[in-house]
């Protein structure tokens, strides 16, 4: 089923140095049930594709075309009323740093039981048992003292778990997951991923991954966006992506990164500075870091192409493959 | 570059305390580095592995003198380092890449300021002229263009900054770099630019690099060997390859295993090893060996007695009562 359509999405942030296209375009498909990533380095606007979703946009920012469906419903110019029915009740958010999300000042206890209280019609001692449920439903041990506790008692792992708990307290049919696991150590984000993989599988909510680490999304997401400077460059399954890459920038990241079986050669990074969105140049806002850059590429964007049922890219290379098939057939 | 067999710099016994105050009058010392002990090769990278609060970066600015270490023994080059001389001699051969290259370099400083400073300290020119040349051979060194030098920090991104804060480390002509998270700061397809240019540099300089990272990936691909550390002890320290194909020590095993493999096939395939449990504060570090209270392979005698670092075959150390 689907749950949320996003076409043609533009985000731009207003300021003194003139307008920032920080998402360009965007469209996107989330069905019941799956994972989708999302990667770009930063400044590839994949962050305020999530915030827009949520428009949660800091108020320089402002969504200025495209629609935002979820089940069914536009988003886009619903006003607040609408957003505040569906926001950490319908779709929540996770963010990347959890001692700046949490309130240092208010409890455990008090933060998680806000959401419950004010999306769903439980008394307060009904919030209280609920706000436990969570906790124990995200493994955090003597749920009893931590509703007691302020954030600053609890390490970052317990404060993600704590996090996830208030996301998940309304039983979501989304859930945005921002950088979940970039503030934590290694073996934290494997207890984090873990349980983020188990919960998604026993509620059956969709979600929306959003990350610079390869590593997660292969370990975490079904399908997979790849963002550059505002707009999606390749889009696929897990797998078209990572063996069958088609966008010369997907590729380049995946050389770019240390694995196990490339440890003797010397990495192939991309070269050149991630580009600056307020000189955005004609053609493919890759092509100026891109080794294989044609005339053409310079010239204007490439159109999305179709590779298979299960994967599209916006490559000028794939054009040129495809023509030289033909001529080789002709 | 590969290793030879003599050893640039000894690190016997090391210990770095912190006292923490726990009550009014009451302090505590925080043990955050205990009792390492290892050897880096000239011309060698060590790579030092560890989650945050164990203690990796407490190593590498005892190493520099950044913080004094409480006991044990720093020898660089035969010669153990004691008194304030030795230290400042000891100083214009070794030197550090900080991990943030933000706030690591001075916003009010131009860029040709910033890598002369060192020159500037240990008084390493004759004439202006000779400065001004060395800056320029410096930036050439990093990949940075001779028009950057009269610019300001904020100018660069953070890959370019990183790189300025690497020719700033390479003033001094060091013989020893302390690399701290160097690359975990920068993006992705950045990250693979600075890494290359680390081993460049390292062929041409002959340098020797204590190389302190959290991403193990990255430390695997420029490391030639690697130790771990978990809260303040040294568990496990062999070749790079080694330690990722054999790992140990039940810590390693847990921390490798925990590392996402860009590989669909075989994230699906791997079977991780989770840890339950957060690291312990160091305030409050248990019994014997750090790790029993996360191991799934602790006995009463790891509560009672610390293991010690023992070689386990060539080249190969571990710290474990299993082995």
């Amino acid at each position: 089923m689907r749950l949320l359509e996003v076409n043609d999405l533009h985000t731009s942030f207003f300021t003194d140095a003139g307008e920032v296209k920080a998402v360009n375009g965007v469209s996107f498909n989330l069905d019941k049930g799956k994972v989708l990533g999302i990667v770009g380095e930063s400044g590839s606007g994949k962050s305020v594709t999530a915030y827009s979703v949520m428009q949660i946009l800091a108020s320089a920012g402002k969504i200025v075309g495209g629609s935002i469906k979820f089940n069914g419903q536009e988003l886009v110019g619903a006003g607040e009323k609408v957003m505040k029915t569906i926001r950490g009740n319908r779709i929540s958010i996770i963010f990347q740093d959890p001692m700046t999300s949490l309130n240092p000042t208010y409890t455990i206890g008090k933060q998680l039981m806000e959401a419950i209280l004010l999306h769903t019609d439980r008394n307060k001692q009904q919030a209280h048992e609920r706000a436990i449920e969570m906790l124990k439903l995200v493994n955090v041990n003597e749920p009893e003292k931590r509703m007691k506790q302020h954030p600053f008692e609890l390490s970052g792992g317990m404060r993600q778990r704590v996090m996830i708990a208030m996301a998940l307290a309304c039983e979501p049919d989304i859930l945005i997951a921002d950088e979940p696991t970039t503030a934590l150590d290694v073996t934290i984000q494997a207890q984090i991923l873990e349980l983020m993989k188990n919960l998604q599988e026993e509620l059956g909510m969709a979600i929306i991954m959003i990350t610079h680490d390869l590593g997660v999304v292969a370990q975490m997401c079904d399908e997979v966006i790849v963002m550059y400077a505002g707009s999606i460059c390749e889009q696929g399954t897990a797998d078209e992506i990572f063996y069958n890459p088609c966008h010369e920038y997907t590729k380049g990241l995946l050389r770019s990164i240390p694995t196990t079986s490339n440890d003797d050669e010397q990495l192939r990074p991309i070269t050149g500075t991630p580009i600056d969105l307020l000189n955005m140049p004609k053609g493919c806002p890759f092509a100026p870091r891109c080794d294989n850059a044609m005339k053409i590429c310079l010239r204007e964007r490439a159109e999305r192409m179709q590779i298979n049922e299960d994967h599209q890219a916006e490559c000028w290379m794939n054009v040129k493959k495809l023509m030289e098939k033909e001529g080789d057939k002709a | 570059m590969s290793a030879s067999n003599e050893n640039l710099i000894e690190i016997r016994h090391l210990k770095e305390y912190f006292n923490i105050n726990v009550g009014l009058f009451k302090s505590k010392p925080l043990k955050a580095v205990d009792n390492v002990s290892f050897d880096i090769k000239r011309g060698e990278t060590l790579g030092l592995v560890g989650e945050s609060g164990c203690g990796k970066t407490t190593v590498g600015r005892t190493i520099l003198n950044l913080y004094k270490p409480t006991d044990g023994e720093i020898i660089y080059n035969g010669k153990p380092i004691k008194t304030k001389a030795d230290i400042k001699e000891f100083r214009k051969k070794a030197t550090m890449v900080f991990q943030d290259p933000y706030s690591s370099l001075d916003p009010r400083m131009t860029v040709s300021d910033i890598i002369a400073e060192p020159l500037d300290i240990h008084k390493m020119y004759q004439s202006k002229q000779e400065r001004r040349d060395r800056v320029l051979e410096l930036m050439s060194y990093v990949g940075l263009n001779s028009e950057h030098a009269s610019r300001y920090a904020h100018e660069f991104s953070g890959g370019q900054r990183q790189r300025i804060g690497i020719a700033r480390s390479l003033a001094i002509k060091p013989e020893f770099i302390v690399c701290d998270e160097p690359v975990s700061a920068l993006d992705v397809s950045i990250q693979a630019q600075v890494i290359n240019m680390f081993d460049e540099l390292q062929e041409k300089l002959g340098l020797t690099y204590l190389f302190i990272a959290h991403d193990l990936l990255v430390v695997r691909h420029i490391s030639d060997r690697i130790a771990v550390m978990y809260l303040g002890r040294m568990v496990e320290l062999a070749d790079a390859k080694e330690i990722y194909d054999h790992p140990q020590h039940p810590y390693s095993k847990s921390l490798l295993s925990a590392v996402p493999v860009p590989d669909p096939k075989t994230a699906r395939e791997n079977k991780r090893i989770v840890l339950s449990g957060d690291i312990p504060s160091p305030l409050n570090a248990p019994s014997g060996c750090p790790f029993r209270t996360r191991c799934q392979y602790a006995t009463e005698k790891c509560a009672e007695f610390m293991p010690q670092l023992k070689e386990i075959s060539s080249g190969h150390y571990c710290a474990c009562h299993m082995l």
